[in-house]
């Protein structure tokens, strides 16, 4: 474990923690430096309680957690002078102006970037002598994220950064955390329900569904092993049990099947049954994840 | 097409209703700057960091495409020093040649959903070269 230079944003193994109607069970996640990780999942899948478990905002009941190369929560106030955190329920004092964050939150970290700050008011189309109160949601937003890359964390942590942010606002946060990952020791997690931003900028893509880790992996992969079948099946002809397939359906005249591991031995046992393999479709990021939480699903009953 | 992009000559526009993957729309992209003789041999292209910032992709996504054309033979990357247009002047040709082997696979794709026999669709293409290629 190296805390000036660490080869991952955060590494966390086995986390666990329980509430009432919720667990989050035995969590692996880990994101190397210089890349960006989309956090996939439905509502209630346990998204922000990860990142509040990895920000040590809240303690874990079992688990490691390395942050920026230092132990949480023993450790976690060192490693958090360089992690920005961003939610899209974060409060800012209302009868404050935006130019009087800036200055609160310069004065708190010494890494404050003043001359970034002023472009992104500018790219941002924010004013400084605003109060928050006056702000829009989609202004608001930006205003936090303005906050937090100024100071140029290493890792920065946003919780559905996309909601509420209209596409134009969208466009220019993407734009902005491409522009982190320019330098190969800042890293980005983001958590977010918008498939398509997530499959643009990631370079590793994690699925959770209730409490549990479905999948993680980099993104190229990920697409690659995913395709869709169209399948000619013959009267009389019965499709053979194949080892990850994910879904069938109708099983009638003409059938879908979903693959999480297309290669060429399936179409080959396909056609060895008397079928007659229509079309091969690659699947979009959301594609693959309805496919691959429905199918966990189905497993964990 | 309409982009909102910041950078005027980006070496690449990438498509969101385009069905290829964005590695693919990538690597094809700067195969055809090369293939039209818009970047040359021994032309320096970006960074695969400061392409994917550039064009708002995945360090991931470029670093396929590059790793692609690298083995194509197609550019060089040099750790550190960035990437060029390979030194190979026939390049342009066997791009083209290349270029043109997709077309015939895609229309032999085609003339077999279509039921044509191999001399049927020989002759389409006979009918295309000579000009009169417009009769469906």
């Amino acid at each position: 474990m190296n805390a000036a230079n660490p080869s991952h944003a955060f590494v966390v193994r086995g986390l666990t923690k329980s509430f009432r109607y919720f667990r989050l069970e035995n969590l692996n996640l880990e994101l190397p430096m210089g890349q960006i990780m989309g956090f996939v999942g439905p509502n209630g899948a346990g998204k922000s309680t990860t990142i509040r478990l990895l920000l040590g905002l809240s303690g874990a009941e079992a688990g490691e957690i390395e942050l920026l190369g230092r132990r949480v929560p023993e450790q976690v106030a060192e490693a958090k002078r360089d992690v920005a955190y961003v939610t899209d329920d974060m409060r800012l004092y209302g009868n404050a102006t935006l130019a009087w964050h800036m200055r609160f939150v310069a004065s708190l970290f010494p890494g404050w970037d003043g001359t970034y700050a002023q472009e992104l008011l500018k790219r941002f189309n924010l004013h400084a002598e605003q109060k928050l109160a006056g702000m829009s949601r989609g202004e608001h937003m930006k205003a936090v994220l303005l906050l937090a890359l100024a100071r140029r964390p290493r890792l920065l942590v946003l919780d559905e950064p996309t909601s509420g942010l209209d596409p134009v606002a969208r466009h220019e946060l993407l734009t902005e955390l491409m522009e982190i990952v320019r330098d190969d020791s800042r890293s980005v997690l983001f958590s977010s329900h918008h498939t398509l931003d997530v499959e643009r900028v990631s370079d590793v893509i994690t699925f959770i569904d209730r409490g549990r880790l479905v999948d993680s992996r980099d993104k190229e992969s990920f697409l690659e092993r995913w395709r869709r079948l169209q399948i000619d099946v013959p009267a009389g002809v019965q499709l053979p049990k194949l080892p990850d397939v994910i879904e069938v359906s109708p099983a009638g005249r003409l059938a879908t099947l979903t693959t999480s591991n297309y290669q060429p031995g399936l179409t080959a046992a396909i056609e060895d049954a008397g079928a007659r393999i229509h079309e091969v479709q690659r699947m979009s990021l959301e594609e693959i994840f309805v496919a691959s939480v429905m199918g966990s699903r189905k497993e964990g009953v | 097409m309409y982009t909102v992009n910041t950078v005027s000559h980006s070496l690449v526009v990438i498509s969101q209703t385009d069905p290829r993957p964005l590695y693919l729309q990538v690597k094809e992209q700067i195969r055809h700057r090369i293939a039209v003789g818009e970047l040359k041999p021994g032309d320096e292209i970006p960074s695969i960091r400061q392409l994917a910032a550039d064009i708002r992709v995945s360090v991931i996504t470029i670093k396929r495409a590059y790793l692609e054309l690298e083995l194509e033979g197609v550019i060089h990357t040099r750790h550190g020093r960035g990437s060029q247009v390979a030194d190979n002047l026939n390049l342009g040709s066997s791009l083209k040649e290349q270029e043109l082997v997709q077309h015939l696979t895609a229309a032999a794709n085609v003339a077999e959903l279509l039921h044509l026999t191999e001399e049927q669709l020989i002759e389409r293409l006979r009918q295309v070269r000579r000009g009169n290629g417009d009769a469906k």
